[in-house]
């Protein structure tokens, strides 16, 4: 089977840096990176767009809020009843439950917009991952054809790579 | 999240094999302590359960209610559980917006410290119930009598407020606990190997993964912290949106959010300092968080102790003879031994705390963190029993005690939270892997490690 992809395995950060700017260097486009935790020097060279998980918390927020003062609203109009000598619709009271439903719907929403984004539950294997990206290496994975994995291949063992292979 | 970084620990640092090593191995084959705490607090929840079966069965005239006072243990043991569950919020969202780096170390326990709590608390509204079994009343829904709920009464707010809280937290915790389930995975086998497979949603620590999870992380604490705040809020407009003297106070809200922050920042004392020496988490669980712990109970004990200060200088400075009346009826009445127990236990022993010596001797701060406990629940308790007992009309005033089954079920509860507290360190990472590795310097070839 012709390999799809070469992956190099880090156990110092330093080195992984280095081998993914050289890798964005020489044009390989399709890189993925696994590290055991979120590493800042990482995510500079891979210079990504800004997650668009904040807008998914906006919509769930502003759906959250309407709904609260819309629900709190229709149905005190749907069966009217004068309590306290209150107004039926009273919206100071009602501020509390359109502020819940607002943390609600915004949580909910953005779990959902980081589990669509990051393509979570993710059911297949993943090319390439090691049970060791979980603990204390961090795995390089370069993607494409014969003659860019050759050169993946020689990026990542001069950048100080443990140990390199196809995927 | 990498300005985070800051030493983690005093002992030397670990690796990050030695974190996902060390953490791991808290989820081995149950001890016998385990067992044995497991078998009490069962036979807890089970005696809960009991006293819970006879009530329904013969009514709530197996409680100590006196008319007027129906708001007795279940509804002081109610807002005492929501009270803890606040730290954990504040642990986990608040400091993370704040950038406090001794939480990694604490949160996850703390977390799901709230989640379980919160999960406790939301049993009592339901078991202070003459007809439990119609406790969904109250909820919002389409029903054949074509009535809606008062969307202006405080008890509908607690409905949104407990239950928006309950699935945020518990989500809160679930994202959270993600990577670091992977990270079990990876070192499991079996099916335990396929079981953690699923919990962890397939998470592989990819860099797509960490980036929208960091934007997820983010804004779930941001969200939770105006919860966090407002739940605490609700909670004690149940009292201050009535008239009844000693609960109608603009000062109620910010009061019950400081004393459910304290009450909790005690509870995570009370569960971390066994909890350490158990799973054998010295080096991750350090005496300097426990010092942080004990200065955010020190800040918080003191607000609450202004706060009961204001209460008092308003009765006496207000000029309302009623209100007047019930504050030295508080203090000097026939609940006075709840009253000096509350202050003695909330105001005088944390300022213990003042210490260094104190705030660095678990020993000590496990004491003073169960006399915390004992205070909060008095708090609650002073606040709802004695300001019932002296309302407006003389011919009102009464005198309520907890009966044994009241007692038999606030015993059951503390069970029924220990006991999914006692499944969750079996079953989860209790110190977060991830978090605690990311606040450690990253093994470099040019330099620290």
């Amino acid at each position: 089977m012709n390999a799809r992809g070469v992956v190099g395995v880090f156990g110092y950060l330093d080195d992984a840096v280095r081998a993914l700017t050289e890798l964005k260097r020489r044009g390989y486009t399709q890189l993925t990176v696994y590290s055991p935790v979120p590493r800042h020097e990482l995510d500079a060279v891979l210079a990504k767009k800004e997650s668009p998980v904040r807008l998914f918390t906006l919509i769930g927020g502003l759906a959250g809020v309407s709904f609260g003062f819309f629900y709190a609203i229709a149905t005190s109009l749907d069966w009217p009843l004068v309590v306290g000598g209150k107004p039926i619709v009273s919206l100071p009271p009602f501020v509390v439950i359109g502020f819940e439903t607002t943390i609600l719907l915004g949580a909910l929403v953005t779990v959902a917009g980081m589990l669509l984004n990051a393509r979570l539950p993710k059911l297949g294997r993943s090319p390439g991952y090691d049970k060791r990206f979980s603990n204390d290496k961090i795995g390089i994975v370069a993607f494409g054809g014969p003659s860019q994995l050759e050169g993946a291949r020689e990026v990542l063992r001069d950048a100080g790579a443990e140990e390199v292979k196809d995927v | 999240m990498a300005a985070l970084a800051a030493p983690l620990t005093d002992l030397p640092e670990p690796t990050y094999a030695e974190v996902n090593r060390d953490i791991v191995a808290t989820l081995a084959p149950p001890t016998r302590n385990w067992l044995l705490g497991m078998g009490l607090v069962v036979l807890g929840v089970a005696f809960g359960g009991f006293c819970w079966a006879y009530q329904l069965k013969d009514g709530l005239g197996v409680t100590g209610y006196t008319p007027p006072i129906f708001w007795g243990s279940y509804i002081t043991t109610f807002v005492f559980w929501v009270g803890i569950a606040h730290s954990g919020t504040l642990i986990s969202a608040i400091l993370l917006l704040f950038r406090a780096a001794w939480r990694t170390a604490v949160y996850r326990a703390a977390e799901a410290m709230t989640v379980f709590a919160v999960m406790t608390a939301g049993l009592f509204p339901i078991l202070h119930l003459g007809r439990a079994w119609f406790f969904y009343w109250v909820l919002p829904y389409p029903n054949f009598r074509g009535v809606w709920s008062n969307f202006r009464s405080p008890l509908v707010w607690d409905v949104f407020a407990i239950s928006t809280y309950l699935t945020v937290s518990a989500t809160f915790l679930f994202m959270g606990l993600v990577p670091d389930v992977a990270a079990v995975r990876d070192m499991a086998a079996g099916w335990r190997k396929k079981v953690y497979g699923i919990v962890s949603l397939g998470w592989k620590n990819s860099d797509r993964e960490w980036q929208h999870f960091g934007r997820m992380y983010l804004f779930l604490a941001a969200l939770a912290t105006p919860l966090v705040l407002s739940v605490h809020s609700v909670v004690s407009w149940d009292f201050a949106m009535s008239i009844v003297p000693g609960w109608h106070a603009t000062i109620f809200a910010p009061y019950f959010v400081a004393g459910a922050i304290f009450s909790g920042c005690g509870m995570v004392i009370t569960i971390l300092v066994p909890l350490r020496k158990a799973l054998h988490l010295e080096r991750y669980i350090q005496v300097k968080h426990f010092e942080s712990l004990a200065k955010l109970c020190l800040v918080t004990s003191t607000i609450v102790a202004y706060a009961y200060g204001t209460e008092f200088f308003m009765a006496w400075y207000g000029g309302n003879s009623i209100e007047r009346a019930t504050f030295y009826n508080r203090a000097f009445g026939p609940y006075w031994w709840a009253t000096w127990t509350m202050l003695t236990c909330n105001a005088f022993i944390p300022l213990l705390l003042w210490f260094k010596r104190i705030r660095t001797n678990l020993k000590a701060l496990f004491i003073i963190s169960i006399f915390i406990n004992i205070g909060m629940w008095f708090e609650r308790f002073v606040i709802i029993v004695t300001s019932l007992s002296h309302e407006y009309e003389p011919w009102q005033w009464a005198y309520y005690l907890p009966r044994w089954p009241e007692l038999g079920i606030v015993l059951g509860s503390f069970c029924w939270f220990s006991m999914w507290f006692l499944l969750f360190i079996r079953f989860f990472p209790v110190v977060a892997i991830a978090e605690v590795k990311e606040a450690l310097p990253p093994p470099m070839r040019g330099g620290h490690r």
